[in-house]
């Protein structure tokens, strides 16, 4: 197996790169890229930690092959911050402690931003569901959703004021 | 939040944003295994298949014929099991026999992580496969298979004749347990059993090292604790301490499991061997196979009580799965079981006992959460029995400053009244719980915490902002909790501290981050630093003051002449001082003992089962705990209600399942199904401040008390919601309609 190229617009910048045709789309994030925000908790899509928008979807990176984003349009945690500029929901998780070692919280943030993103209007029973495939050991996940919540309001008095 | 006579503090009982904060909702932090170096190589580990095995060979010529393999070790290259820690080399790498499935035999380091996995199946084994013993009862039954047959059981008159998978029998005994009962009015007695269970955390084991001709050796590793990980590599190497670097990265997560070190010596030989730097990291079934779970228990317990309520009399068998190699499991059980009551008779046997399965290691407040499995839940039968409300009649025997703890040692401080009291009082408590097939059990738990050994340093910045120079891994805050203590005792405020976590070159020696003690242990350190910086810059403000050094005064963060006549903020003088003059670094190191007073901790759960699935569900739940005093209220909430919901999973989903060879057959997360937001509710917290004496801010542990309670919470939710007793976990819909059909 030779490696192949893999043209693909990742957080706005278009990325042209090598990869094996055997590694997973997180693999090529973190070893070819060098975007190691994507974490890897379970290799087999159960935890999401690896969670990245593909194509506005929300996919298990370590589920997808690493030639299937060429052409894509890619979003990774790295991609959620605007510059200096949080996301309302980064800013919600610092300011509610809605994390505690961290390792899945890229994968939550890009999967709460892709909720609110596409459901302004989420509920906390919807957030749960949602939310279900991201797998966090040291909240409880009291915090999280209360951060979740707390930045669809704050992007809704945002969107409101436009 | 409930306090008791609080000093007024600026910065501590704040909410502050954790200085580590942006880093990590950004991506930027850097774990485990997101450390890369030029020419890395990648490692990986060869596994027993088999449960118990005798090694007769070991081939590895075909693994290091194929190209770009660059080392292969194997447990003759680790040598002898160092004196000091039993077993430790042989649970790195099986020498002459697997005891476990996924117990390591051999790691290759090649150029790509693919050509390091086809080698290692390229590893040829010759195999005797043993029958695995894997019921820790069966275990210590005469003639069960023996793991060990050198091992003999270490028992208060001696080691014992016989051969024995048994490790210790541990006696603690207090009055006369057996005289007591016959006095008692109610008595009431059970066996309960709890299985195998694992940490979970999200980061699997990652480790990265590169071993210099020099003998200078760099390690990086997600441990809970790099001085501890050094020494323990040290000796597995037989290589100085002081040529060893360990560099802790961020971790994600650890609850104990990352105490241990399982790859850190394997990656420094494959690079000795290949001259290369390398990188090993776990995938989940090499975590759930490969690392220690907490022991699964068998434990006969019996609680009598005079008909006035008052307890008299316990009696518990404990008997503790260590795994593959002895642990010190069911000694911690001993400590715990009673401590939140005056019970003037207490009778204990605790087991340590050897099956076919990990070398188990420490789970947030280890051996505590079965234990109160048991105790608890015959509390809430005796109260039945005695027809008393539970929590008073836990009120009526709780543990008072004096009263017999932990090894013995008087209680000084005990917060178990206050929670209770707390609990009674709670919105929850005082509410009712309606509708068919629910149930309302509470809880009490108890963790002795320790204290152990901690240094900080303190850099003053030319700018007069400090540098918080720490050894201690930051698993869940406490980058905060700590400089958050800096800046109280500095009288500056919390955003002029800028904390890091440093590697053991740096700084001096620190413990693991475990047994509750960063915030505590950690955090004396801290702040004898602090008062040391404060000594420092008054002796060198004395001269320029032209005063006394002893007429330097310091308070509320500012440097007073004693006459008034001159004064400064510490900003000022910092920058006065030290913008001008040479630099100022002042340490603060602790031995702060074993024990450190202990936590309590309270829960209240409703929960309802469906009659037609046997599922449980959460409907609400409080915790109620006692910080001494909440540096950072928010993450004492965050440790609560994290203990809370592992123990929901405990109580409810997590098991080792293994089937009759030995194997884990649900070794993914998928099968091994740890709580997700769908199966729990928010959970409420009631944080209760009984100072403690041992902490100059009076700073108790809060990490591991919250995961206590709710095993036996549940299980007597679950009891008054279907009339029947829930002795046996997990309390799966299998379970529940097996014990309650019929009723």
């Amino acid at each position: 197996m030779s490696k192949r190229i893999v043209s693909a617009t990742i957080n706005g910048e278009v990325n042209e790169f090598l990869v094996e045709p055997y590694h997973t789309l997180l693999e090529a994030l973190r070893n070819e890229l060098g975007l190691t925000g994507s974490k890897e908790g379970c290799g087999n899509g159960n935890c999401g930690a690896c969670n990245v928008v593909m194509n506005g979807q929300l996919v298990n990176s370590c589920c997808v092959l690493g030639v299937e984003a060429n052409g894509a349009t890619i979003t990774t945690i790295e991609g959620v911050a605007e510059g200096e500029q949080l996301h309302p929901l980064q800013q919600q998780f610092l300011e509610d402690a809605a994390l505690q070692c961290g390792i899945c919280t890229p994968g939550f943030i890009v999967a709460a931003k892709q909720l609110l993103e596409t459901e302004q209007d989420a509920d906390e029973e919807r957030m749960r569901h949602f939310l279900a495939g991201n797998l966090c050991r040291c909240t409880g996940y009291d915090k999280i959703i209360k951060a979740v919540i707390n930045a669809r309001d704050v992007m809704r008095s945002t969107a409101g004021a436009r | 939040m409930v306090t008791t006579d609080k000093p007024a503090y600026k910065v501590i009982g704040t909410r502050p944003i954790r200085p580590d904060g942006i880093d990590k909702v950004t991506g930027r932090a850097v774990y485990g295994a997101d450390v890369n170096l030029p020419g890395m190589l990648y490692g990986h580990m060869k596994r027993s298949p088999h449960a118990h095995a005798i090694i007769k060979r070991i081939n590895t010529a075909k693994a290091e014929a194929l190209p770009g393999v660059r080392a292969v070790v194997t447990a003759l290259d680790l040598g002898p099991d160092p004196a000091a820690l039993p077993d430790l080399s042989k649970n790195i790498l099986a020498g002459d026999k697997a005891l476990y499935r996924g117990h390591a035999i051999a790691a290759v380091a090649a150029t790509t992580d693919l050509i390091a996995r086809q080698a290692a199946d390229l590893i040829e084994v010759e195999w005797e496969v043993l029958p695995p013993v894997l019921d820790v009862r069966e275990a210590m039954l005469p003639g069960a298979p023996l793991l060990n047959p050198n091992q003999h059981t270490r028992t208060p008159s001696g080691p014992s004749e016989n051969a024995s998978n048994v490790v210790a029998h541990a006696a603690v005994a207090f009055g006369d347990a057996d005289k007591a009962f016959a006095e008692c009015d109610a008595i009431v007695e059970r066996e309960f059993s709890t299985k195998m269970v694992h940490q979970g955390y999200i980061e699997p084991q990652s480790a990265t090292a590169v071993w210099n001709p020099d003998g200078q050796v760099t390690i990086w590793s997600c441990t809970q604790g790099a001085f501890p990980a050094r020494q323990n590599c040290s000796a597995i190497l037989g290589h100085p301490v002081s040529k060893i670097k360990v560099v802790p990265t961020e971790i994600g997560g650890g609850f104990g499991g990352k105490i241990a070190v399982y790859l850190e010596p394997v990656v420094a030989l494959l690079s000795r061997k290949s001259g290369k730097p390398v990188k090993m990291t776990m995938d989940r079934v090499d975590v759930f196979e490969g690392t220690g779970p907490t022991p699964g228990t068998s434990i006969r317990a019996k609680l009598g009580a005079t008909k006035d309520g008052k307890l008299r009399a316990l009696y518990a068998d404990l008997a503790y799965e260590n795994g593959a190699f002895a642990g010190s499991a069911a000694n911690y059980a001993t400590m715990c079981i009673a401590s939140g009551y005056d019970i003037e008779h207490v009778k204990l046997d605790a087991y340590d006992v050897l099956v076919n399965k990990p070398r188990t290691q420490d789970y947030r407040a280890p051996s505590a959460p079965a234990a109160a499995f048991a105790m608890e839940q015959l509390i809430d039968e005796l109260a039945i029995k005695l027809n008393m409300d539970v929590e008073q009649l836990r009120l009526q025997n709780s543990c008072k400053p004096g009263t017999r703890g932990p090894m013995g040692m008087p209680h000084q401080a005990p917060g178990h009244e206050e929670c209770l009291r707390q609990a009674i009082a709670s919105p929850h408590y005082n509410s009712p719980l309606e509708g068919p097939n629910r149930g309302r059990g509470t809880a009490s738990g108890f963790w002795f915490n320790v204290g152990l050994r901690s240094s900080a340093s303190v850099s003053v910045q030319p700018d007069g902002g400090v540098s918080l120079i720490l050894g201690s891994t930051d698993i869940g805050g406490t980058r905060a909790s700590l400089a958050m203590q800096l800046a109280e005792t500095l009288g500056i405020p919390y955003e002029e501290v800028t904390p890091t976590v440093v590697d053991t070159n740096s700084v001096g020696y620190n413990d693991v981050t475990a047994g509750s003690r960063v915030t505590f242990g950690s955090g004396m350190a801290t702040v004898e630093a602090g008062k040391n910086v404060i000594k420092e810059l008054s002796a060198r403000l004395a001269p320029t003051w032209q005063v006394p050094v002893e007429d330097v005064e310091f308070e509320g963060g500012v440097f007073k002449s004693k006459d008034g006549s001159k004064s400064g903020t510490f900003k000022e003088i910092a920058q006065a001082i030290v913008g001008r003059g040479p630099g100022l670094t002042a340490s603060g190191s602790v031995n702060a003992g074993f024990l450190q007073g202990g936590g309590f901790s309270h829960a209240i759960v409703d929960v309802e089962v469906d009659p037609e699935t046997g599922k449980v569900t959460i409907l609400r739940y409080t915790c109620i705990q006692d910080a001494g005093t909440a540096i950072h209220p928010s993450y004492v909430e965050g440790q609560m209600q994290g203990g809370a919901v592992q123990g929901i999973g405990w109580a409810l989903n997590e098991e080792y399942y293994y089937d009759d060879s030995g194997r884990m057959v649900n070794s993914s997360y998928l099968d091994y199904r740890i709580p997700t937001t769908l199966d729990v509710p928010m959970i409420d917290t009631i944080i209760v401040e009984v100072p403690n004496p041992l902490h100059p801010y009076g700073v108790r542990g809060v990490g591991e008390p919250g995961i206590v309670p709710p095993l036996a919470a549940i299980a007597n939710a679950v009891a008054h919601a279907t009339g029947v007793r829930q002795t046996q976990l997990p309390m799966n819909p299998r379970r529940i309609l097996e014990t309650t059909s019929g009723k």
